[in-house]
């Protein structure tokens, strides 16, 4: 058995972090490859459902990274998100899912630095919690199982 | 005459007065129950239908789940939790004020029938009721039990009996309990994360995924529900348990900020799951960050529905 690659999905404003991936790409700024990128029109889109249908397909983490507060596309998309994401985040740690699976973050177009750095940071939390093998369905028919 | 007989008689009255004026096409409220310790609800169109009326210990549903998308001016029979779910109706314009009469009844918390069996698990034929203890009888036995032995726990934890927000009230105005603390999830918070995962699996194991404790929920409106939803289909149709950890969690959120713990969602659960301790976390979740309590105004905002730009949120890095 290959050593543990954790598999994290990431949801992207179309905005901010989606360009400072692709700023941190263009600048050839090294960072791991172990998420899959679900690009956004705004964190604001963000449904909680998305983050649970990823953890009950297999993901082992979560990120979900949009604009800072007051830099929104549109207008206040994530200051409403902001607030749906303070109570998930609360009520997913008090169900018991490790806050170490599920990050948030503000990153705008232009810090690629920041983006290399919060990528290697999150797949190493998420790596230091190994599979997860508690917040799935047991029974993965379409997961990323069959897609990595 | 107990305070019971009081607001049911007043019920009665208000309720022929209010059908007879043309200020209501219908009363909805309780009838006795067709088995003991159920109130059912029960919908007066005529004078002569309002003697049916009723109010006791055992109305525990939530009327206000009638409003949304009912045509015509509406008299409601509502307790201190219901008459909120109301106004949030109104706040969030599923039902208009001025077609909206709420008949508000003082309530000093209503009888959960888990506790009573759990004190006399023989088959229950009659319950009877004074202020402060009911009277249960079956086959060779009667049994008197003081009501605050056997209340809801939502009941207890209760922080508007007495309606905030009403047309008229049907009885005097009963004293307030202390501020809610939630001292009840204090022992489920300190647990590891792993036992709380343990402990939240295992209080859903036996749901059956009837969805009847969202049909009971006056919260839940959605022309189509994210559970009915199949492109995409959010959730499987077969009882995975992850799916069914989907649905409370979601159908948490998604009341978050709007719930009144009536405890409807609990009543109308044909397997006793308390499907409210998802509502409890994000309740006490809501109160920390905004202090906000629904259905107190009017005009008040559900606090998903706004924002401060100075919202706290130090895990957002």
């Amino acid at each position: 058995m290959s050593e543990f690659e954790p598999k994290v999905v990431a949801f992207f404003c179309n905005w901010c972090t989606y360009g400072a991936a692709d700023l941190a790409g263009v600048s050839r700024l090294e960072y791991p490859p172990n998420f899959r990128v679900v690009r956004l029109p705004c964190t604001g889109r963000l449904n909680p459902k998305f983050i649970l249908e990823a953890f009950k397909r297999g993901a082992d983490g979560v990120w979900i990274s949009g604009c800072h507060p007051g830099d929104c596309h549109y207008i206040a998309g994530n200051y409403h998100a902001r607030r749906k994401f303070i109570l998930l985040h609360a009520l997913l740690e008090t169900i018991g899912v490790d806050p170490n699976r599920l990050r948030f973050s503000w990153i705008s177009s232009a810090e690629a630095n920041k983006f290399q750095a919060m990528a290697k940071d999150v797949v190493e939390s998420v790596r230091a919690c190994g599979p997860n093998l508690t917040f799935r369905k047991d029974d993965l028919q379409l997961g990323l199982a069959e897609v990595a | 005459m107990g305070n019971l007989e009081t607001i049911t008689q007043k019920i009665r009255d208000k309720a022929k007065n209010l059908l007879s004026s043309g200020q209501a096409e219908v009363v909805i409220g309780y009838r006795q129950g067709t088995i003991p310790l159920v109130a059912a609800p029960f919908f007066a169109r005529k004078a002569e239908d309002c003697d049916k009326l009723v109010w006791s210990s055992f109305a525990r549903l939530n009327l206000a789940n009638y409003l949304p998308s009912r045509k015509g001016k509406v008299a409601l029979v509502a307790k201190g939790c219901d008459a909120r779910s109301a106004v949030g109706q109104v706040t969030e314009n599923q039902f208009p004020r001025e077609n909206l009469y709420i008949l508000g009844v003082p309530c000093s918390g209503l009888v959960d029938p888990a506790l009573v069996a759990a004190k006399e698990p023989r088959p229950i034929r009659e319950a009877k009721e004074t202020d402060d203890a009911i009277t249960i009888s079956g086959q060779d036995f009667s049994l008197d039990i003081k009501k605050e032995e056997v209340l809801r726990r939502n009941c207890r934890t209760c922080s508007h009996r007495t309606p905030t927000l009403s047309d008229e009230l049907t009885g005097p105005e009963v004293p307030s309990l202390q501020p809610d603390d939630f001292s009840d999830i204090k022992d489920l918070l300190a647990k590891t994360p792993a036992e709380r995962l343990v402990y939240f699996k295992d209080l859903i194991k036996d749901c059956l995924r009837c969805y009847a404790c969202r049909n009971a929920c006056p919260l839940c409106y959605c022309p189509i529900c994210f559970v009915d939803e199949t492109r995409p289909q959010w959730l499987g149709k077969s009882n995975d348990p992850m799916d069914t950890l989907t649905f409370h969690l979601l159908r948490g959120l998604h009341c978050a900020g709007r719930c009144t713990a009536c405890g409807a969602c609990e009543t109308a659960c044909p397997v006793n799951i308390k499907v409210r301790e998802f509502n409890r976390v994000l309740d006490r979740s809501v109160q920390e960050n905004w202090s906000y309590e629904p259905g107190l105004a009017w005009e008040q905002k559900p606090p998903l529905t706004v924002y401060q730009p100075n919202d706290p949120a130090e895990f957002i890095k």
